[in-house]
Parts: C-alpha cells; sequence; structure tokens
C-alpha cells in the first residue's frame, strides 16, 4: 500500500502537469487573448496585401490562400484558433479531475499503509491540503467556468508543492508518535489542512486581482502584462474575499482545536511555541485583511495585498519554521 | 487647556479609527515574529541561557529591550493594549448604535429611490394605506422588520430592515476577543506550575512547591493555594517501532488526594490526570540505574540516579556521587539501552532496553557539595575536575549485575534500571474564560462573515383616482451578490394579483 501510494504520486504530478499544459495553451491561444490578437493580426494585413496585389475583393477567411507563396499559414488553422484553445481548456479541467483523483488515491492508499489519518506528518499534511486545495479549485470552475484561466495558476502551484512533498518532504508511511497519537489529530489537523487549502487557493485570485488592476491601471511591463487575459478585477476580488471569509473561521478554528489539544497533550492551551506563534501571526494578518476589507477608506488593493502578506506568513510557518525552529510541533516534519 | 482636551480628544479619534485598529494589528503581528526567532525564557530557560554564552555581547542588548520574553515584555503588551483599548472605543459607541437599531423603526424611505442601485414600480388597484400594509404584511412574513410612515401629501412609505445578525455578530466577535484577554489574565495571576521527576518505585512526591524541581506561581498566588494530593510512578512502559519510533507512553500512578485512599491512574501523553484545581501531565520519560555502592568500610547503599535522553535512541547521561567523609566518589555515566554492534560508538542502537550496558568513568577526590553552591545532580561540576580537586581514577562498562572495584577499594554494583518520568502539575483557572471566548469569537465570526445587512423601501403615492403608484427601492450595506435575486422577489410579492407592473399601466395609459 505505501509503495503504491508512492507510485500514485508522480501520477498526479504528471496529471497536474498535463492540466498546467492545457491551461497554458488556453491561456496562450485564447481567444480575447493579446496572443490571439495578435496571430489574427498578420491575416488582416494579408488580406490587405492580397486586395492590393489581386486588385479584388478577397473575404478575410480566403486571406491564408491568397498569399500562400508569401507567408505559409495553413487556412485550416484559422477556424481552430477559436475552437482548439476552448478545446485545451475542457481538457485540462478534465486531467484536473483526474489529477485529483490519484491525488486521493495517493492519500488513502498512504493512510491505509499508516493505519491512521494520513495527515500525520509534514509530507502528509502538505498532501492533503493541496488535495483541499484542488477540491476547492474544481468546485470554483465548474460553478463559474469564466474562472478557467485561473487553472494555471492553481495547477503551477500544485507542481510545484506536490513535487517539493515528494522530493524533499517524503518520510516513510508510519504509525504515529504517542502526542500525535489522538482524537484531535483528526479535527485539528484536518481542519488546518481545510483552512490551507483554502487559503492557498485564496491566494491565487488575490495575487491576480493585483495584477489585473495593475494592468487597469496603465501598466503593461511583466507581471501586469499578464492582466489582458485575466478575468475582471471585480470579479478577481470577490473570488478572493468569499474565499477567505469561508477559510478564516476554519483556521480560527483549527487553532482552537490545537490549543484544546495542547492542553490535553503538553499542559497548556498556548505556549508561544513557534508553531503557535506563527499561526497567531497568520491569523492576525488575515484578520488584517478581513478587516481593510471592510474599512471604507482602505482601498481593495491595499487590502488584498494583506491577503497576499497572511499567505506568505502561512508558507513561513508551514516551511521555514518546520525545518529551522526547533519546537514541540517539531515531529511534524 | 483646551488645546490639551483637544488633542486629547484628536489622539483618541485616531486611536480608535478602523485604520489605526488595522496598524495596530499589523503591528501585533510583526511583533510576534521575534518570539519564534530568539529562544523565550517561557518556552526554555535552558535555550536562553545556550543563546547568551553563545552571544553574549548581543544577548546583554537584546534582553534589555526584552527580546527573550517578547510576550511579556513593555512594546508587545503595549501593542495588544493599545489594540484593546482602541477595540473598546471602537465598540462602545457601536454597541450603543447597533442597540439603537434594534429599537428603533428602519429609517423612512430616501427622497429618490430611483437612485438606489435596486429599484421597481408598479401600480396598485387600492389607495395608499390599503397597499402600503400589504407590502408591510408580505415583508413581515419574509422575517423584514418594517415600519409605515403616513405623509401629510398622502403618500405611504414602508421601510424594512434584515440581516441585523450581522452587527450582532460582528460585536460578539470583538467582545469575546476581550473576554479571550481577560481569561489570559486570569490565567496568569492566579494560575501555577510545578515540574517533577519521579522515579517508579520511588515514594513520588506531593503538592508543595519545595517538591517541585521546578515552579512558577501565578502574580497573586502563594505556596498555600496549592491543593494538597501526592502522587507515585508504580510502573512506566514505552513502545516502540522497529526504526525506534515511540508508539506509545503508559505511566501507572498512584495519588491521593486530600488524605482520602490511594487511587490508581493510567497517565498517558494525550490523557492528564485532572485533579481538583490541578492537573498532571506526563511530559518525559527515562532510565534511572540503580547502583550498589560499597564504600570501603564496607556501608553499602543503594538507590536509582535518572539519567537524562540525549537522543531518540535513549542514549542517556547522568552522574551518581557519593559524598564521603574522607574520600568522594562521583560516578559520570552513559547508558545506552541497547548496545551497538560497535560499543565505541557510544551511542544506543534502540531506545528500548535490548541489550543495556552502563559506561560509567569514576573521579575520586572532592565533589564540592559542601560548598553549598547549588549543583546539577546530572553532572559533575567541571570546575573541581579543571582544578584537580577530583581525579579520574577508572572506566569501565557494566552490564545489569556486573560489580566494578575502585582502586580505594569502593565497590559499584551496577544493579539495573528503573524508570522515571517527568511530570508537570499546571492550575490553569482562566481556562475556561479563555474556551468560552474562543466559542463565542467562532460564532460570532461566522455570523458576521455570513450575514447580510440590507433594506427595502417602497414608496406608495396615490395617482389621484384612488389607486397607488408604488416604487420600491433596494440597498445592501455588505457584499451580497445575490441581493438583486432577493430584491426581485421582493418586487414580486409586493406586486400581487390585483397590481399591475408599472409598464404595462403605461400602455394602458396610451
Amino acid at each position: 500500500m505505501a509503495e503504491l501510494s508512492n507510485q500514485l504520486l508522480p501520477v498526479a504530478v504528471l496529471a497536474y502537469l498535463v492540466a498546467m499544459l492545457g491551461y497554458l495553451a488556453e491561456y496562450a491561444f485564447g481567444g480575447r487573448g493579446m496572443v490571439a490578437r495578435a496571430a489574427a493580426r498578420p491575416a488582416r494585413e494579408l488580406v490587405g496585401a492580397g486586395v492590393g496585389g489581386s486588385g479584388s475583393a478577397a473575404p478575410a477567411g480566403d486571406a491564408g490562400v491568397l498569399t500562400a507563396g508569401v507567408l505559409t499559414r495553413d487556412p485550416s488553422t484559422a477556424p481552430e484558433v477559436k475552437k482548439g484553445p476552448l478545446h485545451a481548456g475542457a481538457v485540462a479541467v478534465w486531467f484536473t479531475v483526474f489529477a485529483a483523483i490519484a491525488h486521493l488515491a495517493t492519500l488513502v492508499t498512504r493512510g491505509l499503509a499508516a493505519g491512521r489519518v494520513p495527515w500525520g506528518n509534514m509530507y502528509e499534511f502538505v498532501l492533503a491540503l493541496s488535495f483541499v486545495g484542488v477540491v476547492t479549485w474544481l468546485v470554483l470552475v465548474f460553478a463559474r467556468p469564466a474562472l478557467r484561466p485561473l487553472g494555471l495558476f492553481v495547477t503551477l502551484a500544485l507542481v510545484l508543492i506536490l513535487g517539493f512533498a515528494g522530493m524533499v518532504l517524503y518520510t516513510e508511511a508510519a504509525p504515529l508518535v504517542p502526542a500525535l497519537n489522538s482524537y484531535w489529530l483528526k479535527i485539528h489537523v484536518s481542519a488546518a489542512a481545510i483552512a490551507s487549502g483554502l487559503l492557498l487557493i485564496g491566494f491565487v485570485p488575490a495575487v491576480l486581482f493585483l495584477i489585473r488592476s495593475a494592468y487597469d491601471r496603465g501598466k503593461r511591463s511583466f507581471p501586469a502584462s499578464i492582466g489582458a487575459r485575466l478575468p475582471e478585477a471585480e470579479a478577481l476580488e470577490r473570488l478572493t474575499f468569499r474565499l477567505h471569509a469561508f477559510a478564516f473561521p476554519i483556521w480560527t478554528f483549527a487553532i482552537m482545536a490545537g490549543a484544546i489539544w495542547a492542553e490535553a497533550a503538553w499542559g497548556r492551551y498556548w505556549g508561544w511555541d513557534p508553531k503557535e506563534t506563527w499561526s497567531f501571526v497568520s491569523w492576525v494578518a488575515y484578520a488584517a485583511y478581513l478587516h481593510a476589507r471592510v474599512t471604507p477608506s482602505v482601498k481593495r488593493t491595499v487590502a488584498t495585498w494583506f491577503a497576499v502578506a497572511a499567505w506568505i506568513t502561512m508558507v513561513v510557518n508551514l516551511y521555514v519554521i518546520n525545518f529551522v525552529a526547533v519546537g514541540l510541533h517539531s515531529y511534524a516534519t | 487647556m483646551t488645546g490639551v482636551v483637544a488633542s486629547a480628544r484628536a489622539f483618541w479619534r485616531w486611536l480608535t479609527s478602523m485604520r489605526t485598529a488595522l496598524l495596530l494589528l499589523l503591528l501585533l503581528a510583526v511583533a510576534a515574529v521575534p518570539g519564534s526567532i530568539f529562544p523565550q525564557r517561557n518556552v526554555s530557560v535552558e535555550s536562553v541561557g545556550a543563546y547568551q554564552t553563545q552571544r553574549p555581547e548581543l544577548s546583554r542588548w537584546l534582553d534589555r529591550f526584552g527580546f527573550f520574553d517578547v510576550y511579556a515584555s513593555v512594546w508587545f503588551s503595549a501593542v495588544y493594549l493599545l489594540l484593546f483599548v482602541s477595540l473598546v472605543g471602537c465598540l462602545v459607541p457601536r454597541l450603543r448604535l447597533h442597540l439603537r437599531n434594534l429599537v428603533m423603526r428602519p429609517p423612512d424611505a430616501p427622497a429618490r429611490l430611483e437612485r438606489l442601485p435596486h429599484y421597481a414600480a408598479s401600480t396598485d388597484d387600492r389607495p395608499p394605506a390599503a397597499a402600503a400594509e400589504a407590502i408591510r404584511v408580505s415583508l413581515r412574513r419574509g422575517r423584514w422588520r418594517t415600519a409605515v410612515r403616513q405623509h401629510e401629501d398622502g403618500t405611504v412609505t414602508v421601510a424594512a430592515e434584515k440581516g441585523y445578525l450581522k452587527e450582532t455578530g460582528n460585536l460578539v466577535f470583538h467582545f469575546a476577543l476581550l473576554a479571550l484577554l481577560v481569561g489570559v489574565a486570569l490565567g496568569s495571576w492566579y494560575g501555577w506550575h510545578g515540574n517533577r521527576l519521579v522515579v517508579a518505585g520511588e515514594d513520588g512526591f506531593c503538592n508543595t512547591v519545595m517538591q517541585y524541581d521546578e515552579y512558577g506561581l501565578g502574580a497573586r498566588t502563594g505556596p498555600g493555594d496549592l491543593p494538597p494530593f501526592c502522587l507515585r510512578l508504580v510502573d512506566f512502559s514505552a513502545e516502540f517501532l522497529d526504526n525506534g519510533q515511540p508508539v506509545q507512553y503508559t505511566a501507572d500512578v498512584v495519588y491521593t488526594e486530600g488524605g482520602a485512599e490511594e487511587r490508581p491512574y493510567r497517565l498517558r501523553v494525550n490523557e492528564p490526570l485532572r485533579l481538583d484545581g490541578a492537573n498532571v501531565y506526563l511530559l518525559g520519560h527515562g532510565y534511572a540505574p540503580v547502583l550498589r555502592f560499597t564504600d570501603p568500610s564496607g556501608t553499602t547503599r543503594e538507590e536509582p540516579w535518572p539519567f537524562l535522553p540525549d537522543d531518540a535512541m535513549l542514549t542517556s547521561s547522568g552522574v551518581a556521587k557519593y559524598d564521603l567523609a574522607e574520600l568522594d566518589t562521583g560516578l559520570a555515566g552513559v547508558y545506552l539501552p541497547t548496545l551497538p554492534d560497535d560499543p565505541s560508538v557510544q551511542r544506543s542502537a534502540f531506545p528500548a532496553e535490548r541489550d543495556p550496558a552502563l559506561m560509567l568513568v569514576a573521579y575520586q577526590g572532592d565533589l564540592g557539595l559542601g560548598t553549598g553552591l547549588p549543583q546539577s545532580v546530572y553532572e559533575l561540576d567541571q570546575g573541581q575536575i579543571d582544578r584537580g580537586e577530583l581525579v579520574e581514577v577508572g572506566r569501565s562498562m557494566l552490564r545489569p549485575g556486573d560489580s566494578w572495584r575502585l582502586p580505594d577499594g569502593s565497590t559499584v554494583e551496577f544493579v539495573g534500571t528503573r524508570p522515571w518520568i517527568t511530570v508537570s502539575v499546571r492550575h490553569e483557572p482562566g481556562e475556561r474564560i479563555v474556551l468560552f471566548g474562543a466559542v463565542a469569537l467562532l460564532a460570532g465570526l461566522m455570523v458576521s462573515l455570513s450575514g447580510r445587512r440590507r433594506r427595502v423601501w417602497a414608496r406608495v403615492v396615490p395617482d389621484g383616482d384612488g389607486r397607488s403608484l408604488i416604487s420600491l427601492g433596494g440597498l445592501t450595506r455588505s457584499e451580497y451578490p445575490g441581493f438583486a435575486a432577493e430584491f426581485e422577489r421582493v418586487t414580486q410579492i409586493t406586486r400581487g394579483e390585483q397590481r399591475t407592473p408599472l409598464a404595462t399601466a403605461n400602455e394602458r395609459g396610451t
């Protein structure tokens, strides 16, 4: 079972990678994107050239045929520019679904191998939280297909997270150490994984909103240039808020459950252990985001920066603290 | 004088503004970070000491600014106290306003309903009073709070509001934060803790500060406030996987509370012993080699010496000290529960006792115990060795049952080992308040994030021949994408059967 789980992880990662390429294809050649427009432009110029050359009013669709000798442009590609990428995007979503199934199977076989819930160490925790992330993403994309361009960034994040988990964080499947052997593991860690997964997905529209609003302000240099093909700023911002508003109470609950467990295991509900400190920092940072969001005098972009900063504290808590700081949560590595 | 009052008012306004609260929240997050970078006294005094010896110059400055006690430092306290003052300053007026809103009727319709984000119009065959009453009744059925106002020009307005829970949740959330602070403060005043190492089969200990290896009393707690109970360790067992990872620790203890008879309890890591006014937690465990020491005169003593674990395989080190009249003996030892294949490694191969061995280095001379200075019970005083007052007289590896004769004629017999545990005894009276506060906080948070405050107004104007023109306006006061649909439902309800939409009325007019 443990072996099967180990073999399923690369399957999931590869499927996410394929999905990412699908989203990328849609993103790069998508209907209203800059690339699509740029690809369409020579065709129009060719029409002009064709008109001038032959002296007849040729319809735009014949442009490729007319100038076949000058610029090789297969006429059959013209309709595909419109249809192909859409296809790629839909295929990407179904590959994401397939990857998510492999991802889930990785977790389930892992749990069966260890004979417990599959979130007893950092490797498993990262697997679990990213699974929550992908489920959240799939729910979003099926509810609102307009969000599909975000898939590129979601799968990119998933590939990075899972790749790092498989290569660096991997630990053998084993039973729990005594301190973790409690039903609170099911409550506290699953809540933390769900909140982290949601906040991971919340981070994507947050960053894209900032990019999109920079684009809307007229910026055209690199990160802002992506903005051309993103959903509208307002939609991204609203999605960011709703994901965070949904995840924040779960994160609060995760910390509370952790405190109750800490009382039973270590005798105190709060002891400023490095992990506790950083989850407090993240909580305050996300509270600041939600607070900024409802403060009328704070701009939406400023508020969203809070969410980005808060996500950075989550990453620090997950990756840096587990490796650098020695604390009571150290067995999590 | 007025200047002072004015600037004080300005400061208060600044402090209680939402932007300041936001700034303080950020400051709080940033201020909490150093506590995870530098070692903290409240977490581990030993690591602070180690850090100080490593970087004495830097440590002096860090200590001066409280970086080893971040969460008790002046600056950290200043941030959260300012935040809470800001919170109170912001909450009290909001609470007053909210209570007034709950009692008062929803405000009257604005002059131009068509300027609101949601607007609809229709006609009604009944006179304004009856039409407005019908609207009121249907809104009331939808659990809207309503108020009907009769105006002098014959216009009747219906004002309706819904979603008061949002602000209620918001206030509960913020007041719960205050409750949390109160709970934490109570805990630090009236709480206490003590840590103690207990060897199996020994007398154990009773709950007095004298009997703890380390203890801390809250600011308003005295040694006399500790409830009377005694506890001893009968046996301890640990289960390990083949790779040495622990699976379960079980400590069988016996306790008496307030002079009652002894009761057994199975103490485990996640299963503390909960007594009246104190909880006992299992923190750690280890081995205590039992040595039978016979001095040259033939006097024999047998006792366990707790060794502290150095690694996950329970390689443990410690010391046995024999303070005799003429010549002291100190035995510095390393205990390996499972001797590795290569004994020179001096690291245990497994945490359970599969092939135990005790490596001893014997020193004789003056242990320095008579000086009155406190000494570690786990190591020899290196100063005594450096000064030549303690001299190494031999080394040996003992298996259980082995005896070792020292040059002066004393003998050391390694009888075996006994397990020991460390327990933490704690009392935290603020816990209940903190838990209550946390639950209220979460409930308030969820209500506040999911609630939606919205208002609907209807203005019913007489059209001159006994019928009514109705205009409806709607407004949300928070993020609520579904309001358009809800407003649509409201307009449909108010239209009813005998009323016709305005568009139709217009057609009839032409």
